[in-house]
């Protein structure tokens, strides 16, 4: 990407490029009307991110220091948007309180939807790129857009199917009943996943040690794991993505150099040492793109809470982006929503950053250019124009 | 596997595929299926392909042949209006700010590409209040103007177009402008027809994001009359326009609303494989 920017710039970096730069005159002062075309051409871009993304962004973060209910204009005072300060903010993590213990459970929810999605989800599409990359598996068209049509498709489209696969009296119990298993009631079960592991073991109610409070919740209560209804989003989250990241890795396969493979077949290795010693450690750059792209996606998650019972039951499917949306238009109390939002927001540029950070080592190393189309995010951009490739290739 | 792997292996191997293609398939076979069922049908036997009887009953509310409470031909009008106008839209206006971006040398354009960046990274949800505040603000809520224009450019197209034109070589350009085109004529004649692949692509995805797009008409629409087929699948499962479950009707509507995306995806597929790789992925 820094490669990129710079190369484009041009006239900023003098004598960047090799050969001899062209007519001084209509290259070096830039053509008459350029500048005013330029402007011209990007106006419209201006004006919609400006008014709609820009300015908005503003106004919500006024926004989330006020008490706004919804009446009136927001920005008028008085009593429907009184100015209260940072109270917003600190009622999300400092004051002991309905809001807090909320918005606790939501950070709780997410965390342990992100913790087994991700893995889940990089891990699956791994396993299936490698069986679509092999020479000389027959259908391979087939398979990948299988495995990859799901991606495609709305996600409240798909979330309403797996509404029917998930029910009391559907699919996904019929084929448990196939082993004898009595399946739950999927979507009303607010059991977290490890309380039942432990219910299993005859820990029932809260074990003494685990009754300490963290922000308002017991640590038996943030150690709950998902609840079952959660699982059930987990399940269609891993489903409807992994295509997409597949196509990543597969990406990632094609463009390692065919003379690593030569070399370790000549060095007598099995199938699974090259692929723990040499095809992993070459796709370091994938996975951190998938693992980057899948944090950013789960911490987002919005369509299928919305379908999927809008955090019921016992608020167990319930996350800080949908929570921000239910507090703002449902309870009527835009502040909290929009602070919770741009606490959202913190994280995800948090996350981020923090991805940067790890690779910034291999930023600084120079790397070679991909021809054409590349990813506008700062991690990863080598494998995603190899990723372009791959798609013309299919 | 490779060539000599015994037959037994092989055919466990392609068993095991196809369990997974499976997997991932069969819940669309279902879906369709259960389309054609009656509402007792369709719980009775959840996973049957074959609905025994027929019961066309759910398509005909859809179609709103015998009067139908859900009106979800309004919503695919919708759907198609706002997708189409949305989709014209970016295509003329990314590439026009694409092309700017890359060719076009004017004091900012750095600038504005790093913000374009930026800007592209912006959570999604992260938004949903602000649009709010803004579509009230200009007094548009609950209109089509709301609906589309704040979608109308996108910075994820413009990236997909600079970057394109970035690939092709100046010197055809160079040739119109010498001849006296002016910056417009010569991006309108010689260099948009060279574009074709990425505008293609351009076209496909647009289509598919706002035909797709559920939270940017949830916080800007609020009547009947403005649902898509997203937004108002999304009303009719979480019941707050039926009573009973009603799972022939949930996943027709569901179905339609696949379908448009499904054929483009079928006719373009490589289209789409690129732009998963380029746009991010939703989560």
């Amino acid at each position: 990407m820094t490669t990129d920017v710079s190369a484009t710039r041009g006239r900023v970096t003098p004598g960047r490029g090799s050969g001899p730069r062209r007519g001084g005159s209509a290259r070096g002062r830039g053509r008459r009307g350029d500048a005013a075309a330029g402007w011209l051409f990007t106006a419209p871009m201006i004006a919609i991110l400006g008014v709609f993304l820009f300015i908005p962004v503003l106004m919500a973060l006024y926004v989330s220091l006020t008490s706004w209910n919804g009446n009136g204009s927001p920005f008028g005072g008085g009593e429907n948007a009184r100015f209260v300060g940072l109270d917003n903010y600190t009622a999300l993590f400092t004051e002991d309180g309905l809001t807090r213990e909320t918005f606790m459970q939501s950070l709780g929810n997410n965390f342990w939807f992100v913790l087994f999605v991700v893995p889940l989800q990089t891990a699956l599409a791994f396993f299936l790129a490698l069986i679509v990359n092999n020479r000389f598996l027959r259908g391979k068209g087939f398979f990948r857009t299988a495995f990859y049509f799901p991606s495609v498709t709305s996600s409240i489209a798909i979330s309403v199917v797996f509404i029917f696969l998930f029910a009391n009296s559907g699919a996904v119990n019929a084929v448990l009943s196939w082993f004898g298993i009595d399946g739950p009631a999927w979507f009303s079960d607010s059991r977290g996943l490890f309380h039942i592991v432990a219910g299993a073991f005859g820990v029932d109610g809260t074990p003494a040690f685990a009754q300490a409070e963290v922000f308002g919740r017991t640590l038996w209560e943030w150690f709950a794991g998902p609840s079952v209804a959660m699982c059930v989003v987990i399940f269609l989250v891993v489903w409807t993505t992994t295509g997409t990241f597949m196509l990543m890795f597969l990406a990632a396969l094609q463009d390692l150099p065919e003379e690593v493979d030569e070399a370790a077949l000549l060095d007598g290795t099995s199938g699974w040492q090259k692929l723990r010693h040499i095809t992993i450690p070459m796709l370091k750059p994938a996975f951190f793109l998938v693992t980057t792209l899948g944090l950013i996606g789960t911490w987002q998650v919005f369509d299928q809470i919305y379908v999927m019972g809008k955090g019921a039951p016992a608020n167990t499917t319930l996350t800080p982006a949908f929570l921000s949306y239910k507090q703002s238009f449902t309870s009527l109390d835009y502040g909290t929503g929009a602070a919770i939002s741009f606490v959202v927001f913190a994280l995800i540029v948090a996350i981020t950053s923090f991805q940067r950070w790890l690779l910034r080592d291999r930023d600084a190393a120079p790397r070679r250019r991909r021809r054409g189309l590349g990813l506008g995010r700062p991690v990863g951009s080598t494998t995603s124009g190899a990723a372009a490739e791959a798609g013309d290739r299919a | 596997m490779t060539a000599r792997t015994p037959t037994w292996k092989l055919a466990l191997f392609y068993g095991l595929l196809i369990l997974f293609a499976l997997f991932f398939i069969y819940p669309f076979f279902i879906q369709i299926a259960t389309s054609f069922k009656s509402d007792a049908a369709a719980t009775d036997n959840p996973l049957g392909l074959i609905p025994n009887p027929l019961d066309l009953s759910a398509w005909k509310r859809i179609f709103g042949i015998g009067g139908s409470a859900v009106p979800i031909m309004t919503w695919t009008q919708n759907s198609f209006l706002v997708a189409i106008v949305i989709t014209a839209g970016r295509v003329f206006l990314d590439s026009l700010a694409g092309y700017a971006l890359s060719r076009l040398k004017f004091r900012g354009r750095g600038f504005l590409f790093a913000t374009v960046l930026a800007v592209m990274s912006v959570p999604g949800v992260a938004l949903l209040i602000p649009k709010f505040l803004m579509v009230k603000y200009l007094g548009i809520y609950d209109t089509y103007t709301a609906m589309i224009l704040p979608l109308i450019v996108d910075a994820a197209g413009v990236f997909i177009m600079k970057q394109f034109f970035d690939t092709i070589p100046v010197s055809i350009e160079e040739a119109a402008r010498i001849d006296g085109a002016s910056v417009f004529r010569t991006f309108w004649s010689v260099v948009l027809p060279m574009a074709k692949p990425a505008l293609l692509t351009l076209t496909i995805l647009s289509f598919q994001g706002s035909w797709n797009e559920f939270t940017h008409f949830l916080v800007t629409t609020q009547s009947p009359e403005r649902k898509t087929l997203v937004t108002g699948l999304a009303s009719l499962a979480s019941g707050e326009l039926s009573s009973g479950t009603q799972y022939p009707l949930k996943l027709g509507a569901a179905l339609l609303t696949t379908i448009p995306v499904a054929i483009l995806f079928f006719a373009f597929q490589r289209h789409f494989t690129r732009g998963a790789n380029e746009g991010g992925v939703k989560g």
